[in-house]
């Protein structure tokens, strides 16, 4: 039976489609909100079904009429992706992106060894992404066609002192997209890296230094990033000059570095 | 649900025939009524639905079935036993008209209703149950089947005629492939005595003369159609050309062994001997818009003021629609789809003045109208009328596709007003509301209920039926 919430789509009223893992709020929820507005019908996919529902509910009436649909899920709950995602595929009939941005940050002291912190962001960061991009990197290898996104970060650039676990998780992620890009992109998959900078989301505001800078909204970030969907871009720093930045530091020797304290 | 229970590597784009709409499916292509079943039980563990699917030449979403199985049948494509003497033939449902008619023809036979195209199937035609520019002398395809077989997702296999489970019969042809499979399907081919028909091609010069040309003439005639000048506008609206055209009886044809060989009647692979057909579509995206269209539509007109009469080969006749390959992709990116409706004799004219009129009016003409002649029959999901028929073909662009819903929805408007109906194999835009009110809630609830007997647990659906039987 069709999702009553959702009109069928004809040749006259076709349908972009996306799904959005980690929606709920911050760039999720900011990036949602632009491609509804860009046209897209988006899966709004997250843990907290009140926040999705209230996000979904926001967009629809701003537009008058469906644009996004909540699907709670828990990115952790691994085996629970491939019927979430057929679920969604079922809901809309074809899929043209994929964006994970699920991501969480445990801020450690430097003196702190919390292997339950770790592997948290670790689950959600990497687990998750490579739990969800299995099944939609099958997916787009069948059809020949999709476009993959990956909210990762700056972060994943460099080992820095302060956050092991999540610049690993960041790191791996790149990684992963990387060979995911180089895998798909022979089949007319474009896989598009995203490294945002300092944003105004949760994480940050739960971070104890606050000495930001270039410090962006999520709106701001979500403007960003759809401009680097739209270019089909294979890797974008958000905003762009972290570009060069993050190429310096990437060259500072290790012998320096294990001396910086950021 | 684990990642391995799901098929992804059969995931594939599947069109529609217009190339406006597409869905990921899960693609199977079974040989057997035993891998049918097989894929039914695959789709109820996993809670897939499925969708049959022949040669994609639905206008719409017919055959089409976003993140769930479409079963192409086209594998299923044997002539299981043929009797020369009776003109009796029993195919497997993904035969195409092609086959049908190439395999009948040398001995002097030809399908009694064929679609514009030949390359549909037999499970794609009893489906829709089509008709043919016969459709006032000799009903639809359907009339002409002497018995079927289906695999029912139940895993039941029935044997159905107009004698034996009659409500089945009448149901499964026209129940656009959503209660069961066609496994085998028995049909009388029509006697012919040449491979060529008497061709009388004349034209009309406004609609009133138009509708009256085609009912004069399609009682009369074995095969009538008309061409509609849909970019037409005044007192030429409706403007046309007929042609109609009457087999030939025993001794009219000198060599009819030689007509009636398929060699004979194949179409010319090369225009002017040089160009191949397979690049013409290219030549015609240039003039696939408004005053393109309408430059060719008033020449063709032009040609057609000279009457004339000859003979030609039955395919060259009917299968208009594969003259040019590929013709659909001249429409370019937004693809095309068409508007049928089925209205009323008493009523067409002035409905389809409305239409039309409303179409330039709102600068949107159709690039392509063709006109023919109908009357009821007896298949449950019935698309006839005692009247006629306009086929319209619109061009979908990014920018008209809002106001061309807008309009189809005023279409939609003045034909169910004039009491007409559509055709589940053609429009794409109907809605429930639209289909309960042509259809009848009687009719919707027979149908609903033959569906929960052969399918209790609705494997079967299409985008097509969930968009018009979803919610009803």
């Amino acid at each position: 039976m069709p999702d009553p919430r959702l009109p069928a789509a004809t040749p006259l009223r076709p349908r972009r489609t996306a799904i959005v893992v980690g929606a709920s709020s911050g760039i999720g929820a900011a990036l949602t909100r632009k491609l509804a507005a860009e046209g897209y019908t988006v899966a709004a996919v997250a843990r907290r079904a009140d926040l999705l529902e209230t996000l979904c509910a926001e967009i629809n009436a701003a537009h008058g009429e469906a644009r996004a649909l909540p699907f709670p899920h828990d990115v952790t709950d691994y085996d629970s992706v491939p019927a979430t995602l057929q679920k969604i595929l079922r809901t809309f009939g074809h899929l043209d992106l994929f964006v994970y941005n699920a991501g969480i940050q445990h801020h450690v002291r430097l003196d702190e060894f919390d292997f339950e912190k770790d592997r948290a962001m670790l689950e959600t960061n990497l687990l998750g992404a490579v739990a969800w991009l299995n099944p939609v990197g099958a997916m787009f290898h069948a059809l020949k066609a999709g476009h993959i996104v990956g909210i990762s970060s700056v972060a994943g650039d460099r080992g820095r002192i302060g956050a092991p676990a999540y610049n690993a998780s960041k790191a791996a992620l790149t990684t992963y997209l990387e060979s995911l890009r180089n895998r798909l992109t022979r089949r007319g998959v474009t896989v598009t890296t995203i490294k945002p900078g300092f944003v105004d989301t949760d994480i940050l505001r739960a971070a104890p230094k606050k000495n930001f800078f270039w410090l962006i909204t999520s709106e701001q970030a979500a403007e960003g990033i759809w401009k680097a969907i739209r270019a089909r871009k294979q890797t974008a720093y958000v905003p762009p000059q972290w570009g060069l930045l993050m190429l310096i530091i990437r060259h500072i020797p290790s012998f320096i570095f294990r001396r910086l304290s950021f | 649900m684990s990642l391995s229970s799901l098929p992804y590597q059969r995931l594939t784009y599947l069109e529609n025939f217009g190339h406006s709409l597409r869905a990921a499916s899960y693609l199977y292509k079974p040989t057997t009524p035993e891998q049918i079943a097989e894929i039914f039980q695959f789709a109820k563990k996993n809670g897939l639905s499925v969708t049959l699917r022949g040669a994609g030449r639905s206008y719409n979403d017919a055959a089409l079935n976003g993140g769930g199985i479409v079963m192409d049948i086209q594998d299923m494509n044997r002539i299981l036993e043929w009797n020369p003497s009776t003109g009796v033939i029993k195919a497997e449902p993904g035969v195409t008209l092609q086959k049908l008619w190439q395999h009948v023809l040398p001995d002097g036979w030809w399908p009694p209703v064929v679609s514009g195209t030949m390359y549909t199937t037999l499970g794609g035609c009893l489906g829709m149950n089509i008709h043919g520019k016969n459709n006032y002398k000799m009903g639809t395809i359907g009339e002409h089947v002497i018995e079927l077989t289906a695999l029912l997702p139940t895993g039941a296999e029935v044997t159905c005629s107009p004698s034996h489970n009659a409500d089945l019969f009448y149901a499964l042809i026209s129940g656009m492939g959503m209660l069961g499979v066609f496994t085998s399907i028995t049909m009388q081919m029509k006697k012919v005595y040449s491979g060529l028909l008497e061709v009388h091609a004349f034209p009309a010069h406004n609609l009133h003369e138009h509708l009256n040309a085609i009912a004069e003439t399609a009682p009369t005639h074995d095969y009538t159609v008309g061409w509609l000048d849909s970019t037409a506008t005044g007192s030429g609206l409706g403007r046309g050309q007929l042609h109609t055209a009457k087999y030939l009886h025993e001794g009219e044809d000198p060599n009819p062994k030689q007509t009636l060989q398929v060699s004979y009647q194949t179409l010319p692979s090369n225009l002017f001997w040089v160009f191949p057909k397979s690049i013409i579509h290219y030549f015609m995206a240039p003039f696939m818009n408004n005053p393109g269209v309408w430059l060719i539509n008033t020449a063709k007109y032009i040609a057609s003021l000279r009457e004339s009469r000859y003979r030609q080969a039955h395919a060259a006749f009917h299968f208009l629609l594969d003259y040019v390959p590929n013709w659909e992709k001249a429409y370019g990116r937004g693809g095309l789809i068409q508007y049928q409706s089925f209205l009323p004799k008493e009523t067409a004219e002035d409905a389809w003045r409305e239409l039309l009129t409303l179409s330039h009016k709102r600068g949107l003409p159709s690039y392509l109208g063709v006109t023919k002649r109908h009357r009821p029959d007896k298949f449950l999901l019935s698309h006839a009328v005692d009247g006629f028929s306009l086929a319209l073909d619109f061009k979908v662009t990014a920018s008209n596709r809002a106001r061309l819903r807008d309009m189809l929805q005023e279409f939609d408007r003045i034909v169910l007003e004039a009491g007409g109906r559509f055709y589940f194999a053609k429009n794409s835009e109907t809605t429930p509301e639209t289909a309960l009110r042509f259809l009848g809630k009687e009719t919707v609830e027979r149908f609903k209920a033959l569906k929960r007997r052969t399918d209790p647990h609705n494997l079967l659906e299409s985008d097509l039926f969930r968009r018009v039987f979803g919610s009803l």
